[in-house]
């Protein structure tokens, strides 16, 4: 009852900016190396230049341009799905059918086009159309049924697995689609989607640019927009999102959609690269993109990772998938190279998540 | 460089809301809301004005949490009115809440931990600049006005950029108000922000609650401890089994009253009288239905 009604804000002294402003005094800087290594996108791309300087070392064919175009080639079929699989992955999702996701595509794109025999480019905008759809598909199951996206992504990717081989053999009678090559509007969409050019006498396919180009918007979406900030949050904290007025529902569809975008571009390129589809591929894949933005250093829970650390986590793949090849070895080995990168990254991720939420 | 500057309109909220000096920003009237056949809440009314503190205690499973989530937005009435500013509203959505004015500072949902201070407080408001497809995030704007938002309320922290999950429970909660008085919330809804903090810290947040009403908003204090609530209510509001079963201005009631709603008096008061008819019970010490002078449940007379 005596209670003093009126209380006055703690702090008489005036806020101020600036150099000389007041301090709390209770956090001691770390020493730049510590809070530059506390970063899994630095550390990731620590591991990144090891593993280079390994097989530099350990397979003297790495050293030739041509084997680096190989080497980046590898990484960005990688890579370009890896970014959005990593922005879902921040998001707080994942999707396991991201993998033959990529064959669903180009399938839709090869047989509506052949069986049509329209001009390709109708064929790819079908195959937009059934990737986008696919990615909203799973997107409005997980926000409207609250399930675990694991579940949800592992129906479609069985869905989409059964679908890809069936629909393919009753339509071509073969498990292969019909090759397109000489169709109308070929050569304009392998130009878009699987091109090379050279640079110093080396062929660099056109997908490392998309790759880089890709991760460089995707880093300053994540960083510089309002969205961005969406995708941490809705990862971080779906409730607290929602509850700021974040837009929960449509910030996690939209990002299912990105990697049904993801999946129609590599589909593409498959297509136009190889003018014909296996049907039964991409099974495993969903594993590699994950495993790429894990290593990456993003947050298989949500919340935390970047975009340039599954850059580098891709990098990492297609270095040891061709550099185990260049040096001779026996290629059996990649996958167990995969595991033990993943769980050295998976490791560190847990240490700086728990430094970062030390009281 | 800042042609749409987005910032510029968080307080119009505040601006272009009618004067309502003494004025009941939002009411509730004979609200109640049901899940299928379960009756959570039923015939509460309620009223908030700015710079007063509306308290609102229950026992856990009282309604309270059913309550703010009506007027936060999370939830829709099924009975009832709920009136902002004199108009029926229905809110489908937290935003429509929020651009209303009314802002809920949750318990254990007001901040995303991994993220940083000042991202947080930004949050769902962010301020921009540029045009589509180059608007950005105004990070330096941003992180200016935190910190001077922070240090207004009495919170000083020298990294902004640590993630809130670093800060103490009070220190969150105290950010979490503090970002709803900036984005100019005429009402602060408060879930239990002292429930899971020391005595210290609730001290702290409590003194954040006072600085909020000074400020001019109308605060719904949700608690479940009356000492709390008398430190800084004018209005007491006792939830019980999904109604109210008290509702007193400040000069209408003690602490001590208040406490005994809280702890079941009326209740405690029938017991009593059952338990004098059956030996060996002591019943002296319990309190008579006479010694419970505050206006019992005088709701729906209110409402009318």
């Amino acid at each position: 009852m005596g209670m003093t009604q009126h209380a006055e804000p703690a702090v008489t002294t005036p806020p101020a900016s600036g150099p000389g402003r007041v301090k709390d005094g209770r956090t001691a800087e770390r020493p730049l190396a510590l809070r530059l290594l506390a970063r899994p996108d630095v550390g990731v791309f620590l591991g990144a230049v090891a593993v280079w300087v390994f097989f530099l070392i350990a397979a003297p064919p790495v050293r030739e341009g041509s084997a680096m175009a190989t080497i980046l080639y590898q990484s960005s079929t990688i890579g370009i799905m890896a970014l959005p699989v990593a922005l879902l992955m921040i998001g707080g999702e994942f999707d396991l059918s991201s993998g033959v996701a990529v064959i669903t595509s180009a399938l839709t794109a090869s047989m509506t086009a052949f069986q049509l025999t329209m001009n390709v480019w109708v064929g790819v905008f079908a195959a937009l159309v059934v990737s986008l759809a696919v990615g909203f598909f799973n997107g409005w199951m997980v926000v409207k049924t609250g399930l675990p996206s694991f579940l949800v992504t592992l129906g479609t990717f069985l869905i989409l697995q059964g679908a890809n081989l069936a629909v393919t053999k009753l339509v071509t009678d073969n498990v292969a689609t019909d090759d397109i090559s000489d169709m109308d509007g070929f050569g304009q969409a392998k130009k878009v989607f699987g091109s090379s050019f050279e640079v110093g006498g080396v062929q660099l396919k056109i997908t490392i640019v998309y790759w880089l180009v890709f991760a460089a918007l995707a880093t300053w979406v994540l960083l510089r927009t309002k969205y961005g900030n969406w995708i941490f949050a809705v990862g971080g904290n779906k409730d607290s999102a929602r509850a700021v007025g974040v837009p929960v529902m449509f910030t996690k569809i939209s990002l299912f959609m990105l990697v049904g975008l993801g999946a129609w571009f590599v589909g593409m390129h498959n297509l136009f690269s190889f003018n014909t589809v296996q049907s039964g591929e991409g099974v495993g894949q969903e594993l590699i993109y994950i495993s790429a933005a894990v290593i990456g250093g993003c947050l298989l829970t949500g919340g935390a990772g970047s975009a340039i650390g599954p850059v580098f986590g891709a990098f990492m793949f297609g270095m040891v998938q061709q550099g185990i090849v260049f040096a001779n070895w026996n290629p059996d080995w990649f996958k167990a190279f995969l595991g033990v990168m993943l769980l050295g990254a998976v490791l560190i991720n847990l240490w700086v998540s728990r430094t970062a939420t030390r009281r | 460089m800042t042609d749409t500057n987005e910032a510029g309109t968080h307080g119009a909220i505040l601006a272009d809301a009618p004067d309502s000096d003494d004025g009941v920003i939002v009411e509730l009237r004979n609200a109640g809301k049901s899940y299928g056949n379960i009756r959570a809440l039923h015939g509460v009314s309620l009223q908030v004005r700015p710079s007063q503190v509306t308290c609102v205690l229950g026992d856990n499973g009282a309604g309270k949490s059913t309550l703010i989530k009506i007027i936060s937005g999370l939830h829709q009435h099924t009975e009832g009115e709920f009136l902002v500013d004199g108009e029926p509203v229905r809110f489908s959505t937290p935003r429509e809440a929020l651009d209303k004015g009314i802002a809920t500072v949750y318990q254990d949902l007001a901040v995303v931990p991994l993220m940083p201070v000042w991202r947080n407080f930004f949050l769902g408001s962010e301020m921009t600049k540029g045009r589509w497809p180059v608007r950005r995030l105004d990070i330096e704007q941003m992180k200016k006005t935190a910190d001077e938002e922070l240090r207004n309320m009495g919170i000083v922290l020298d990294d902004l950029e640590q993630p809130i999950g670093t800060l103490s429970g009070g220190q969150r909660q105290c950010v979490a108000i503090a970002r709803a008085v900036y984005f100019g919330a005429r009402v602060l809804i408060l879930d239990e922000p002292t429930a899971a903090l020391g005595v210290k810290q609730s001290g702290v947040v409590l003194k954040y609650v006072a600085a909020a009403r000074d400020r001019g908003l109308g605060v719904i204090f949700i608690t479940h401890n009356p000492h709390h609530a008398y430190m800084v209510g004018d209005h007491f509001s006792v939830l019980r089994l999904g109604t109210m079963e008290l509702s007193a201005a400040r000069d209408q009631i003690t602490l001590e009253e208040l406490t005994n709603h809280m702890a079941g008096g009326a209740e405690l008061a029938a017991l009593k009288h059952e338990l004098s008819q059956v030996r060996g019970v002591d019943t002296e010490a319990l309190p008579e239905e006479g010694d419970l002078t505050a206006p019992v449940a005088t709701v729906k007379d209110d409402a009318s």
